[in-house]
């Protein structure tokens, strides 16, 4: 456990030490507020109390930030030899793949923390329902954690991280787009398997504040999949490397 | 005996990088692990640091089995992979304490192992500079700070001096040397008179197998196929005949006059042959006097060449 939490913070030391994380925070706030406040369907134009909109926008957010923020965590590391040595202490795959796993996480959860003004004033301007705020946020989380388990997965199956980079985005668009595009226009079992699948599908109950214990399951098990997959990638090494 | 390694086994695709390679290393011994470019030495070490694993084989480091406790294994040992692949974007100081913690030193203990470390190193003037700051040669001293920072006992240096400058080269190889006396110590290099001047022992490795495993002394003295004598004599008339003369023995391979005194030569035999003796003989048939016929020492590099150069 300790060894995780020595790995997160080296994590999101470099993070903030390559301004990466500043980038991150000014583009997430500046887009998210560009569009809940200023810009086509805002709060105000709505004429009602919500947030909709705001998470509309961090699903987007989120999925091209995710992708840039994973991307490096074990292809620069295996590009530069650092995880050799990474892996030469006495510590697991496992630890070192949590460790990332939650240095990412928890810069996201900064950015999503940093956007609570939001809530407070549109909370001060109507009735709002404070439910589904939080169940949105709640599911903003699960949403990025299994898009982190998904990056982590790309980035650790290569050596050049805009490969990680544009295998992470390919992945979010199988989930995010493909599968909901498919499943529109087909009918029966096929229909099913797909909205089952499709990501938006899940995060848009949870936004709406409708907290299913399937779909919060099923974003997690897409998360433990990504880390599951980024551990088994790294451990090959044992077998042919 | 703090390393014990038999018949590891490790292939790339189809090549044999590590074929049956089988040594132990006693505890407080330094031992030079020596080959051409490309021979499996750091294959082999990256086994034993257990960031590889073996195909086939065992080996034990510190008392704990590569296969079975890993763990323990990286707990008691110290490693510096070839060319110090470090955070470059981390300060030293910040980097060793990051070493620190991830190999378990105790939170009390971390400031006061880096300060050491970086009082043995001699780190103090790069301590708060940005590692992608540092030269060369203050990287590596900064990878052999991490591999020391939890008291390992056991450090495997993967190349310590490629990149660096004859000042530092014998710094860092004085270093080793301190280490060694409480430490056992596995370096690998290419370059004969390093592991010549730091290590207790060597092992010689070409293309995945042991070819030599002695003290530089023993492979010297096992493997002089070639002798070199240095002769002096006087009496010899024309010198050039009498050079012909002692080239045309079959037990001489060559012969090159020293300096520019006459009756000097420097006499190597054919590979196998002892010259001495029918240098003698030639002189006393010929009637000359033999001043002096003395064996030179086989560099170490000679039987480097000649393990790793055999055929094909």
């Amino acid at each position: 456990m300790r060894a995780i939490f020595i790995i997160a913070k080296r994590e999101t030391r470099a993070f903030f030490d390559s301004l990466v994380a500043y980038i991150l925070l000014a583009a997430f706030l500046g887009l998210s507020g560009f569009f809940t406040w200023i810009f086509g369907a805002d709060v105000f134009y709505v004429g009602e109390a919500s947030l909709n909109q705001f998470f509309a926008v961090a699903y987007w957010t989120v999925f091209f930030f995710v992708p840039a923020l994973t991307m490096r965590s074990f292809a620069e590391e295996r590009r530069s030899g650092t995880l050799e040595l990474l892996l030469a202490n006495p510590v697991n795959d496992w630890q070192i793949a949590l460790g990332k796993f939650l240095s990412v996480l928890g810069l996201l959860a900064v950015a999503f923390a940093l956007t609570l003004p939001y809530y407070v004033s549109v909370a001060a301007l109507g009735p709002i329902d404070h439910g589904a705020v939080w169940s949105g946020y709640f599911g903003l989380l699960a949403l990025s954690a299994a898009y982190i388990g998904l990056g982590l997965f790309a980035s650790a199956l290569t050596e050049n991280q805009i490969v990680a980079f544009l295998l992470a985005l390919f992945s979010g668009v199988l989930f995010f787009v493909l599968f909901d595009a498919v499943a529109a226009s087909s009918t029966g079992a096929l229909a099913e398997t797909l909205t089952f699948l499709s990501l938006s599908a899940r995060y848009d109950a949870i936004a709406r504040g409708v907290v299913d214990s399937r779909d919060v399951l099923y974003l997690l098990s897409i998360s433990f999949l990504g880390i599951f997959l980024a551990v088994a990638v790294l451990q090959k090494r044992n077998i042919v490397d | 005996m703090s390393i014990h390694v038999s018949n590891l086994v490790k292939n790339y695709d189809s090549r044999r990088a590590v074929d049956d390679v089988s040594f132990e290393v006693k505890r407080g011994e330094i031992l030079g692990f020596l080959g051409p470019n490309g021979a499996g030495k750091t294959t082999t070490m990256k086994i034993l640091a257990c960031s590889m694993a073996p195909d086939s084989g065992e080996a034990s480091v510190a008392g704990f089995s590569i296969l079975h406790n890993p763990e323990l294994v990286k707990a008691s040992v110290g490693y510096l992979p070839e060319s110090a692949p470090l955070y470059l974007d981390m300060y030293a100081i910040e980097y060793l304490e990051f070493a620190a913690a991830l190999q378990g030193v105790p939170k009390e203990k971390i400031d006061g192992r880096v300060r050491e470390m970086v009082r043995v190193c001699g780190l103090d003037d790069e301590k708060h500079k940005r590692i992608d700051e540092l030269s060369k040669g203050y990287r590596q001293r900064v990878g052999l700070a991490q591999a020391m920072i939890h008291d390992p006992d056991v450090l495997i240096l993967d190349e310590p001096t490629t990149g660096l400058d004859p000042n530092q080269i014998v710094e860092i190889r004085r270093l080793i040397r301190e280490l060694g006396k409480r430490k056992t110590v596995i370096l690998s290099t290419h370059i004969l008179s390093e592991a010549e001047a730091t290590c207790d022992r060597v092992v010689i490795i070409d293309k995945g197998k042991i070819v030599a495993d002695g003290t530089a002394e023993e492979l010297r003295r096992k493997s002089r196929a070639v002798e070199t004598a240095r002769v002096r004599v006087e009496d010899f008339g024309d010198e050039r005949e009498a050079i012909d003369a002692v080239r045309a023995l079959d037990e001489v391979a060559d012969l090159r006059q020293a300096a520019d005194e006459p009756g000097v030569w420097i006499v190597e035999s054919r590979e196998g042959a002892a010259h001495r003796k029918a240098i003698y003989n030639i002189c006393v048939e010929r009637g000359w006097t033999l001043l002096e016929l003395t064996p030179l020492e086989t560099g170490l590099e000679d039987v480097f060449r000649e393990l790793t150069t055999t055929a094909d």
